[in-house]
C-alpha cells in the first residue's frame, strides 16, 4: 500500500522537479521584470478576481437554491451548473463561440442592440474564466450549506426571519471558511484557464493573453522564460491549495468538536 | 501488499510489451509530422502513397511548423518533417536533428482571407488598417505569421490584430466563423476552406513565394519507407496532387 502510495506522489512530484531542474535560475529577475511577462501576469490577476467576485455573486446564491430549494429540475440544473468542470475547456470555449459570439445565438443581439463584442475582448476572457471556474465554487458552497443543520435556520424563519435574513445572519456566517475555500478554487482554476480562454478570447498581450497562453507561446519563442512562468503558476497555486487545506481540516475539526 | 504491486505491474508491463511485439515486419508505420497548411493535401497523398506502397501506413500529426520543431527537439517521435517555412526547418537542421539535407517540394503564395461574401468589401491589403475591423494572424514564430509581417511590410501597411491564433486553421476558423473579419493564410487554403470564406488577391508585387520543406528524421527507425515517401512528394504523382491542391512546383 505504502508503496504504491509512494508511485503516486512521485508521479505528482516528478514533473516539477523537471521543472526546477531545467528552470534559468540565474534569469529569473531578468525574465519576470520583462514587460510582456508583468503585462501577462497583470492581466492575469485582474481577470482571475473578478472572476472570483463574479463567481461569489452570483454563485452563492446558485448554492443555496441547490441546497435548500426543492424544484423540478433539481439534479438537472446542478448537472448543468457543473458540467464545465469535466468538459475539455476548449469545448466551453466553442460553445461560448456559437452563444456569444459575434454570430452567436445572443451574441448577435449583442453586438448589433448595444454594440458589445466578446470575443477578442477582456471581457471573453472573464466570462471563459466565470464559465470553468464558477461550479468550483457552487459545488464546495453547496455541499457546506447542505451539512448544515436546517434546524437553525428554520427556528428563525418561525420567529419571523425573512430568507435574505436568514442567510445573511445564519447560513452564510456557517460556512464562512467553505467560501473561503470556495472563492480560493474557483480563483486558482481561474488563473490557470487556457482553453476556453484561447479558443473564445483568442491571444493578444495586454488584451487577452493571461499567464497561461503566455507560458504556452513562449516554448516556441523563449522556452527559458516558458519555464520560469510555470514555476511562478506552479507557487502561486501551492500556496493556495496548501492554505486551503490548513482551512478545510481546521473546518471539520471545528465540527467534530461541536 | 507487495504481491498486490506484482499483481498490478504485471499486467502492466505486459501491456507495455504486448504494444512493442505487435508492429509485426511486414508493415511498416511511418509518422509524418506537417505543418497544418498541407492538412488537406497530405490527407489526399497520404492515401495514395499507402495505395502504391501496401508496406507502409501514414499517421499524420498537423500542427505549425514552430510547434512541431519544438516538439521535435523535445523527443517527439517522427519519421518526417515537413515544415511551411525554412526557419524553422533550419531549427532542425542546426540541431543535427535530420538525416541528410531538407528537400523543396511544393510553394504557396498569400491571399486575404475574408467571410463569405466579402461583406466590408475588401480588397486591398491598405484596408486591413481601417479601424475597427478585426484581422486575427499567428505569432512571428509560426510561419504563417512571419509571412503576414513581411506581406504588410512590403505593402507599407500597419495592422494592429485583434488575435494571434496558434497556427494558419485558427486564422482560417476565426474569420469563417464570422468572429473575425479578415486575415492572411495561404492560397491554398482558401481553396480548400471551399465555400465557407472567400478570397482576396494579394498585388504580386508585394506577395511572397513560400517554400515547403520535407526531411527525415536522424532518430527515425524507418529511413527507408520515409525515403520514398519524401520522393513520392517530388515524383509526377505527387506533384500532380498538389497542383490540384493549387500549390506551385517547388
Amino acid at each position: 500500500m505504502l508503496a504504491l502510495a509512494g508511485v503516486s506522489v512521485a508521479f505528482f512530484a516528478l514533473p516539477f522537479a523537471g521543472l526546477i531542474w531545467r528552470a534559468p535560475w540565474s534569469k529569473v529577475t531578468d525574465i519576470l521584470s520583462e514587460k510582456s511577462v508583468g503585462t501577462a501576469l497583470w492581466l492575469s490577476l485582474e481577470t482571475s478576481l473578478i472572476t472570483a467576485l463574479i463567481s461569489c455573486i452570483f454563485g452563492v446564491p446558485l448554492a443555496w437554491l441547490l441546497a435548500r430549494v426543492n424544484f423540478p429540475g433539481q439534479s438537472f440544473v446542478r448537472a448543468l451548473a457543473t458540467l464545465s468542470m469535466v468538459l475539455p475547456p476548449v469545448v466551453g470555449g466553442v460553445a461560448l463561440f456559437f452563444s456569444f459570439g459575434r454570430r452567436g445565438l445572443f451574441g448577435q443581439y449583442l453586438n448589433d442592440w448595444f454594440g458589445i463584442r466578446l470575443p477578442f475582448t477582456t471581457a471573453g476572457v472573464v466570462i471563459a474564466q466565470c464559465f470553468v471556474a464558477m461550479p468550483f465554487l457552487v459545488l464546495t458552497v453547496e455541499a457546506a450549506i447542505r451539512q448544515l443543520d436546517s434546524r437553525y435556520e428554520d427556528a428563525a424563519r418561525t420567529l419571523g426571519a425573512s430568507r435574505l435574513y436568514v442567510f445573511r445572519r445564519i447560513t452564510l456566517p456557517s460556512i464562512k471558511p467553505a467560501l473561503v475555500a470556495g472563492v480560493a478554487l474557483a480563483w486558482a482554476r481561474a488563473l490557470g484557464e487556457f482553453g476556453a480562454t484561447i479558443t473564445f478570447a483568442g491571444n493578444l498581450p495586454g488584451t487577452t493573453q493571461t499567464m497561461p497562453l503566455a507560458t504556452y507561446l513562449a516554448l516556441e519563442s523563449d522556452p527559458e522564460a516558458a519555464l520560469i512562468l510555470s514555476m511562478l503558476m506552479i507557487t502561486v497555486s501551492f500556496v493556495v491549495l496548501v492554505g486551503l487545506r490548513d482551512r478545510w481540516l481546521g473546518h471539520q475539526r471545528n465540527d467534530l468538536v461541536s | 501488499m507487495r504481491r498486490l504491486a506484482s499483481l498490478v505491474m504485471v499486467p502492466i508491463f505486459g501491456l507495455v510489451f504486448a504494444g512493442c511485439a505487435s508492429s509485426d515486419d511486414t508493415t511498416t508505420s511511418l509518422r509524418i509530422a506537417a505543418t497544418s497548411s498541407l492538412t488537406e493535401v497530405f490527407n489526399d497523398i497520404g492515401e495514395q502513397f499507402m495505395q502504391a506502397n501496401p508496406d507502409i501506413t501514414i499517421a499524420f500529426n498537423f500542427a505549425s511548423s514552430s510547434d512541431l520543431a519544438l516538439q521535435i527537439s523535445q523527443g517527439l517521435p517522427a519519421d518526417v518533417f515537413a515544415s511551411a517555412d525554412v526557419k524553422n526547418m533550419a531549427k532542425i537542421t542546426a540541431a543535427g536533428l535530420l538525416h541528410g539535407q531538407p528537400v523543396a517540394f511544393a510553394t504557396n503564395s498569400l491571399e486575404i482571407v475574408v467571410e463569405k461574401g466579402n461583406p466590408l468589401h475588401i480588397d486591398s491589403l491598405a484596408q486591413l488598417a481601417t479601424r475597427g475591423l478585426l484581422f486575427v494572424t499567428c505569432p512571428i514564430e509560426v510561419p504563417i505569421g512571419g509571412y503576414t509581417a513581411e506581406v504588410l511590410r512590403n505593402a507599407g501597411v500597419t495592422v494592429t490584430p485583434a488575435s494571434l491564433e496558434e497556427n494558419v486553421k485558427g486564422i482560417l476558423t476565426k474569420v469563417a466563423l464570422g468572429e473575425a473579419d479578415a486575415g492572411i493564410v495561404y492560397r491554398t487554403d482558401i481553396l480548400a476552406a471551399g465555400s465557407s470564406v472567400a478570397g482576396v488577391p494579394i498585388a504580386d508585387n508585394v506577395n511572397l513565394t513560400t517554400k515547403y520543406l520535407v526531411g527525415a528524421l536522424r532518430d527515425s527507425q524507418n529511413q527507408d519507407a520515409s525515403q520514398r515517401f519524401i520522393s513520392f512528394l517530388s515524383s509526377e504523382q505527387g506533384q500532380k496532387i498538389f497542383s490540384q491542391f493549387g500549390f506551385g512546383p517547388a
